[in-house]
């Protein structure tokens, strides 16, 4: 049973207000429970809450570098296992983006082939939000950052979401899941079943970021549920490679999620950009189709 | 003592056995390989109750290290050349962090041009990074380093990572006789391993922390003030390993007949022994000359040398390594300790890539030094000049 | 104080941070009209709401940064929580 009492995050820490990781890693830590040791790759998360000497973290926490921290968890792993107090004490990664889709995947790809046992979590809020919103191998298409400005010739990111958990899901992982901050209780519920699955357990969290994305902050957890009831955002479940959970909507245009964030807005302007926003369209249906998670 | 003759590569595994790290994580890379290989198979055999982390890159190995040791582990790895380089940030940030890491380095040079060969570059690129530094002149000191350097490594008053660094295959593929010292005599030396700190669910503490510029100027002194204490360290334990193993470490440079010496060589690693004998040869035939070796390159022993300098005419460096577009590293470290000292210090960079070095060499250097030539490349190859 | 080696330290100490003085806008959260849900509490992204021993909420001022986001998220049938427009 998750404690929501339990408090690992503590007051104090720098984060935008409205941050949508910041709430996440809040109902993460409650999620995940005591004896919890939390590593952070660079990024956001790791700066917003531990400037020298001010930490915000009440568990064991431990940085070291942008691209590392699955290779620092296995060293961790392997030492509480030596030590007789792995079990006692769990492992997780809590990263960024950017961290784990680009400049991290060769380590969690090792991590994850070795099958240590830990949970990693990517707060994916899509993009390198802590140098100032560059476009990331989670950005989704046509999304305004700084390195793929919408102009002229450009209608903002032209890839896709770059779709590690179903990478993760071939390294044999027996837990891959994703979730949202803007439904806590199936979050906390997934990472408890991570944190309690041996071996390694993947969860990517859509995490919104106001500042990033641009939308007002008291608006994160409904910019949340947006992109998941049009189908941008698919919560689910996959155990040892078999699907075992959607979450189901009775699905709404994607329009209104691209509306509702400064990130798209040149896709409305100075007129409506029908191809383009029946791109995104077709990335909504084709999750919906793959996932099955039209209430008909 | 019980001599055996046994590879280089083969003499450290077992000694790193003897240390008793509980987490070995390495990436294969040459001329490194038969130690991991060494090792991967003494744990295989149960003869070291460790975690080997079979890792995907050398940036992984050293990455697990840091997470293993900030666990409350013992640590090891070992790597070389390319492999260093990969891990550059790892190196540096694990020093940073505090860690008390061990890791082999047989040296070999950098690309490009791709080379598997010897030289000394990959442990000098990283000079800047706060590890220490250890060289051994011989398959022995590869062996006795290692202990020594988790010695002054786990000394709360150090906390820091080093390098055991000896000559890739003229060191590690070479078959010589060593004592490899007994498990209780090393187990008395060591102890268990005692953490400063760890992390720990009883006692929750936030490891790797950024700086900001009211504190990073700060951490920077603490971590140059721990390099230079190693010094002392090397020189007390260095000492306690003499009554325990009976070989003496006490110093940071090695002297052999620099007493009435005119002409001073100085170098590091296995370079020193053909030094020595080429020395005993121009001693025959009458000429003052001897060599300091470099032993600990991190801290420099700059008071050391200065010291043992004093009564030399002149000072030939053999630099295996080059900082290019200035001099051997050796060489610049060599001529700031000794400012202002009326000795001309002259600088040859050679062996690089392999290219062997023989006692004729030593003694051609030592007429160039004599005839005031130095600070060049010595022995390149006539269509380059 | 000496420095923590390797640039450690122990929890507690970003508490000495006192976000509130972001805050443009404040919360005041009406206790008649709150059903003690818990939303709030969960979702804050300072974790500066607690419950008191009598199951009321409090919002802690030295943290809150007025993101809104408890306001917004309080469900529809209390509203318990609303925004107002610091004075500087």
């Amino acid at each position: 049973m998750v404690d929501r009492k339990l408090e690992n995050f503590d007051c104090g820490h720098r984060a935008c207000g409205g941050c949508g990781a910041s709430a996440a890693v809040r109902m993460i830590l409650k999620g995940a429970g005591e004896n919890t040791i939390v590593v952070s790759p660079t990024g956001c998360l790791e700066v917003f809450s531990t400037p020298y000497p001010e930490t915000a973290w009440k568990t064991p926490w431990i940085h070291s570098l942008f691209e590392n921290a699955s290779a620092l968890a296995s060293g961790i792993e392997a030492s509480l296992k030596k030590q007789g107090r792995l079990g006692k004490e769990k492992i997780l990664v809590i990263g960024g983006d950017g961290a784990t889709v680009d400049i991290g995947t060769l380590c969690i790809s090792g991590a994850f082939e070795r099958g240590h046992d830990f949970t990693y979590i990517c707060y994916d809020n899509e993009a390198y939000m802590n140098t100032g919103i560059q476009c990331s191998g989670a950005t989704p298409y046509d999304a305004d950052t700084t390195t793929s400005p919408a102009g002229v010739c450009s209608t903002g990111n032209n890839r896709p979401k770059k779709d590690l958990p179903q990478i993760l899901v071939a390294h044999g992982s027996p837990y891959v899941a994703t979730a949202t901050m803007a439904y806590p209780m199936d979050l906390m519920k997934k990472v408890e079943k991570a944190m309690n699955t041996p071996g390694p357990c993947y969860i990517q969290v859509h995490a919104p970021c106001c500042t990033g994305w641009g939308f007002d902050s008291a608006k994160t957890m409904e910019i949340g549920r947006m992109a998941v009831e049009c189908g941008l955002w698919v919560n689910y479940e996959i155990e040892n490679c078999e699907l075992v959970s959607q979450k189901k909507v009775k699905r709404v245009p994607v329009d209104a999620y691209l509306q509702a964030q400064k990130r798209f807005r040149h896709l409305f302007r100075p007129e409506r950009n029908e191809a383009e926003i029946a791109k995104i369209q077709a990335i909504a249906d084709k999750n919906a189709k793959k996932y099955g998670i039209d209430i008909e | 003592m019980t001599m055996q003759i046994m590879e280089g590569s083969i003499a450290v595994a077992e000694t790193v056995r003897l240390c008793r790290p509980q987490v070995i994580s390495a990436y294969p890379i040459t001329p490194q390989t038969h130690i991991v290989e060494g090792l991967a198979s003494i744990v295989a055999d149960g003869r070291l109750d460790a975690e080997y982390i079979c890792v995907e890159s050398e940036f992984s190995a050293l990455s697990a290290c840091i997470g293993a040791s900030a666990a409350g582990s013992r640590v090891y790895s070992a790597t070389t050349s390319q492999g260093l380089a990969l891990m550059a940030e790892v190196v540096f940030n694990s020093a940073g962090m505090r860690l008390p890491i061990v890791m082999g380095i047989a040296n070999r040079a950098i690309s490009a041009p791709l080379s598997i060969w010897n030289d000394q570059q990959d442990s000098i690129m990283m000079r800047d990074s706060g590890w220490l530094q250890f060289y051994a002149e011989d398959n022995q000191e590869a062996v006795d380093l290692h202990i020594l350097a988790y010695k002054i490594c786990e000394d709360h008053n150090i906390l820091l990572p080093a390098f055991v660094c000896f000559d890739g295959f003229i060191l590690s593929h070479v078959y010589e006789p060593v004592d490899i010292p007994e498990q209780e005599a090393v187990d008395e030396f060591l102890g268990p391993f005692n953490p400063y700190q760890k992390l720990d669910c009883n006692d929750p503490i936030s490891f790797g922390m950024y700086a900001t510029p009211e504190y990073y100027l700060e951490f920077r002194y603490e971590h140059d003030q721990a390099v230079k204490r190693a010094a002392e360290a090397f020189k007390k334990y260095g000492k306690e390993f003499a009554e325990k193993f009976g070989r003496d470490y006490s110093e940071l440079v090695t002297q052999y007949k620099t007493e009435d010496a005119e002409t001073i060589l100085i170098a590091m690693g296995s370079i020193c022994g053909t030094i020595k004998d080429a020395i005993d040869e121009m001693r025959a035939a009458g000429k003052k000359v001897g060599l300091l070796g470099i032993r600990c390159f991190r801290p420099f022993p700059s008071e050391d040398l200065r010291a043992l300098l004093g009564n030399a005419k002149r000072v030939a460096v053999l630099d295996k390594n080059v900082s290019l577009g200035a001099k051997g590293a050796v060489a610049l470290e060599v001529k700031d300790a000794c400012y202002g000292m009326e000795i001309p210090i002259y600088d040859y960079i050679l062996g690089l890539g392999g290219r062997d070095v023989r006692k004729s060499d030593i003694k051609n250097i030592v007429a160039l030094c004599e005839e005031g030539k130095g600070d060049m490349f010595y022995g390149l190859r006539e269509e380059v000049l | 104080m000496p420095l923590g080696i390797g640039c450690t330290a122990r929890p507690g100490q970003s508490r000495n941070n006192k976000t509130g003085s972001w805050r443009v806008y404040y919360p005041i959260l009406d206790i008649e009209k709150c059903t003690k849900c818990g939303t709030c509490q969960l979702i804050c992204p300072e974790g500066c709401i607690t419950q008191n021993e009598d199951k009321t909420y409090a919002i802690d001022l030295d943290f809150c940064k007025g993101c809104g986001m408890c306001a917004e998220e309080c469900p529809d049938k209390a509203k318990a929580i609303s925004m107002h427009l610091e004075e500087k």
